[in-house]
Formats: structure tokens, C-alpha cells, sequence
């Protein structure tokens, strides 16, 4: 369908940016790259009455890699994750899943900032910020504000942002080499959104897993970790049979729902698999 | 809103409700009716273009967000005179039936055969798996796209 009509801001400053959200009253959005909130207009999902769109605020472009981690700028592409090479080695958790995001040409406009603002509960990005206690600043009318991402998704196309914030940040803490972690996902077709995703990762220390991640997406309302799967992983020796076990502890506590694409028991079950696969992949690496 | 971007390597200016998106804004107000438009939310591919040399879907774009932007359309990859490398391959391998998905694959593997002409058979079914044809299948697309990466590298 035809986009419903709305008023078009494109400020030059985060400032300005703010001020026309504010100007309407919890009625106009944020636009970064559109991928997202455009078919919601389409459909009638979202109705904004003014966009802000966000191009000309190439602050919020950029990956910057230091010693305390990522920081990835709200408008940062798929794309520009897949390009850079720096992140193999300082996130490769992140390269994993981004390269499940949707198909080449969303992946050329679609960004961080605008995935987790819309908080699709399939969406890679958001199940990332969980496995990896990301903290994601956001700027409104009252300040900056930092908020760690177990606060930040709270239901379905549901966070912890007002109206009139702006997400400008993700910083994903630092990233040691020796990490073990992996990617899993499964969707009938590529691109597609995911019936249930796994990012996990743990540490080494002589020999047993420690600080054990393990976030999950498209089972429940939203991205989340699995502490008592983490549980099961920490202070062992990674080894197929843990690895069945942490994938019943995964079954056992996730929350999936029926809808069109599966069975709240399928989700259950494949995410039980997926973390099982998962957790042989990480050993491997 | 007056908006102002290069399509085809020439200078447009339009004049378009915000709402409006760079699919029909190439259709409508500038007709070029190569660009085909399918689902209208971002799912098939038919409306690809390339914005600054990227594959972007032209119905999740909006007129006014190409603004200051280089746009190329099917039209703006053809030789008027003959057909192109890619499109003659598409040809040989019959690659198209009724055509309507056509322009969107063929702008989308352009870009990916500029960028990646080295690009094997799982590569071209990945990206491709972005663009949704309904009568011919998708063998034919993949061995016209493989084939035609000769004529992309340098």
C-alpha cells in the first residue's frame, strides 16, 4: 500500500533532531534507514505525523574500536559491519550475526540504531546487545542517557525509549581473544525472519567454560538471555553431552509463542537444537 | 518538497509529497517505468535500484531521502543500441519469462557483480534471495549471473 501522508523534517543538528520530535507531541518519528518503519507505514502498523530523518547527522555514522570495546553509531549500516575487517577479531559475534540480517539490498540501507529502536523480538541485533551486555545511549529532551540493554527491550516493537529520544549509541564491551562463541539461526529462507536465533559465547579458564552469554531470538516477545542455560555451561568442560544438556536447559526456558511460521513447541524444541549446535560450534573454533 | 538528485547521470529536480516513494517518483513524475513495483513493503526486489552505486529497495526509500543522491535504474543500465553483457546473458540462459521481476534482478546483480565479480554460485543465490520471480524459476537467473561475471572483471 501507498505510504499515509506525513510531514518530512531533515535536521542538521541531534539538538533539532529532538526539538521537532517534541514539536509533536509523541506523534512524529525518528527515520534512520527506513527498512523497518516503512512497511509498518505501509501496513498501518505506525501512522507518524512527522519523520525526522537522521541522514544529515553523520555524528551518528562510524565504528570505533578501542580498548574498552565497539561503539557503533546509531546509523551504521549492515553494510558498513559487513565491510570492515577490524571486527573479525575485535567482534566476530556481531559480523556472525549481522550477516543474517535480512537480504543484500535492506542490508544496504537498514541500520543498528533503527533495529533496536523498533525491536522486531526476531531481529539479530537486539539478541546481540543481550548475549553482550551492550549499553545503548540515547539523547531526548531531558539529556543523554545511557541504558543497558536487559532495560532497554520490553516487549514486541517495545523498549525502554520516549518519545522524543534518539538512540545514538551501542557500545559493546571489549572483546577478548581467546572468546568462544557462534552464530545459529534458522529461518525457512534465508534473509527471512528467524523462527529462533542463538548468540552465545563463554570464556576459558583452565579449561571449563566461564561467563557463559547465551541470547535468544524470535522465541518471545523479545531478545533475552538464558541464565539458566548460562548455568548449565559454566565451570564445565565444553563437550557434546553439555552441550545437550545446556540445549534442554535452552528448551526448558524459553517462552515461544504459536503463530503462522510455528508451533510454540517447534520454537521450543529448535532453539534447544540451536543452542546445542551452537555451543559444538564455539568448542570447535 | 522540492527535491533535487541525479538519475541516469542526469540532474532531476521533482516536486513531490513526502510520502511519495523513489519507486513512483521514478515511475510517476519521471517516467521510468523499468523500475517495477510488486509488494510495495520491502519483500520482492522488483524495485531495486542503485543509489550511489548500492542495490536499494526503491519502495523502502522515500523521493525526498535521494535527495544530493546518484541513481541508476534498468534504464540507466541498458545500451540503447544492443543489449548488455548481463542482459544477453539473461537471454541465453532464459532467465526471465514474463519479465516483471527482471529490472530488479538485473540491477541488483549488477551491483554485485561490480563489486564482487569473483563471486561464486552461493554468493549470487544469497543476494539474489533478496528478489522474488514468480514464473521461471531460479536456475536460470543463478547460471546467467555466473556467466556474465567474465564481463565484469578487469
Amino acid at each position: 500500500m501507498k505510504l499515509p501522508p506525513f510531514e518530512y523534517a531533515c535536521p542538521t543538528s541531534l539538538n533539532e533532531a529532538v526539538a521537532l520530535l517534541v514539536s509533536h507531541q509523541g506523534e512524529a518519528k525518528p527515520l534512520a534507514g527506513g527498512q523497518s518503519l516503512m512497511p509498518m507505514m505501509a501496513f498501518r502498523v505506525a501512522q507518524p505525523t512527522l519523520l525526522v530523518d537522521l541522514r544529515k547527522l553523520n555524528d551518528l555514522r562510524g565504528i570505533r574500536i578501542g580498548a574498552d570495546g565497539v561503539r557503533l553509531g546509531a546509523l551504521v549500516r549492515w553494510r558498513d559491519i559487513l565491510d570492515d575487517k577490524r571486527l573479525e577479531t575485535a567482534h566476530p559475534l556481531l559480523k556472525a550475526a549481522i550477516s543474517h540480517v535480512a537480504h543484500y539490498q535492506i542490508r544496504n540501507r537498514g541500520t543498528v540504531g533503527g533495529s533496536i529502536a523498533h525491536a522486531d523480538p526476531a531481529a539479530e541485533m537486539p539478541g546481540i546487545c543481550q548475549a553482550c551486555d551492550a549499553v545503548i545511549s540515547v539523547i531526548g529532551k531531558a539529556g543523554a542517557r545511557q541504558i543497558k540493554a536487559k532495560d532497554f527491550f520490553q516487549g514486541a516493537l517495545t523498549t525502554a525509549l520516549e518519545a522524543d529520544e534518539i538512540v545514538t549509541e551501542i557500545h559493546l564491551p571489549a572483546w577478548p581473544a581467546t572468546r568462544r562463541y557462534d552464530f545459529q539461526e534458522f529461518a525457512r529462507r534465508r534473509g527471512d525472519f528467524a523462527m529462533s536465533g542463538v548468540a552465545l559465547y563463554y570464556d576459558l579458564e583452565g579449561g571449563k567454560a566461564a561467563n557463559a552469554h547465551i541470547g535468544v531470538i524470535g522465541v518471545g516477545d523479545h531478545a533475552r538471555r538464558l541464565s539458566k542455560a548460562e548455568a548449565v555451561v559454566n565451570g564445565n568442560a565444553v563437550n557434546e553431552a553439555l552441550a545437550v544438556k545446556a540445549g534442554e536447559a535452552a528448551s526448558a526456558e524459553v517462552e515461544p509463542q504459536d503463530d503462522i511460521h510455528a508451533s510454540a513447541a517447534y520454537r521450543r524444541s529448535l532453539t534447544g537444537t540451536l543452542v546445542e549446535r551452537a555451543l559444538l560450534a564455539a568448542m570447535a573454533r | 518538497m522540492s527535491t533535487t538528485f541525479e538519475v541516469n547521470g542526469k540532474q532531476v529536480t521533482v516536486d513531490v509529497e513526502p510520502r511519495m516513494t523513489l519507486a513512483d517518483c521514478l515511475r510517476h513524475e519521471l517516467r521510468l517505468t523499468g523500475t517495477h513495483v510488486g509488494c510495495e513493503h520491502g519483500v520482492c526486489g522488483a524495485c531495486t535500484v542503485l543509489v550511489n552505486g548500492e542495490a536499494v529497495r526503491s519502495c523502502l526509500t522515500l523521493a525526498v531521502q535521494a535527495e544530493g543522491s546518484q541513481v541508476t535504474t534498468v534504464e540507466g543500465l541498458s545500451n540503447d543500441a544492443d543489449l548488455t553483457p548481463l542482459q544477453k546473458s539473461f537471454r541465453k540462459h532464459h532467465a526471465l519469462q514474463c519479465g516483471f521481476c527482471t529490472p530488479g534482478f538485473i540491477t541488483t546483480a549488477h551491483a554485485l557483480l561490480t563489486e564482487e565479480p569473483d563471486c561464486d554460485a552461493d554468493r549470487v543465490r544469497e543476494v539474489l534471495s533478496g528478489n522474488i520471480c514468480r514464473c521461471t524459476g531460479y536456475i536460470g537467473i543463478v547460471e546467467a549471473v555466473l556467466d556474465a561475471r567474465q564481463h565484469y572483471k578487469k
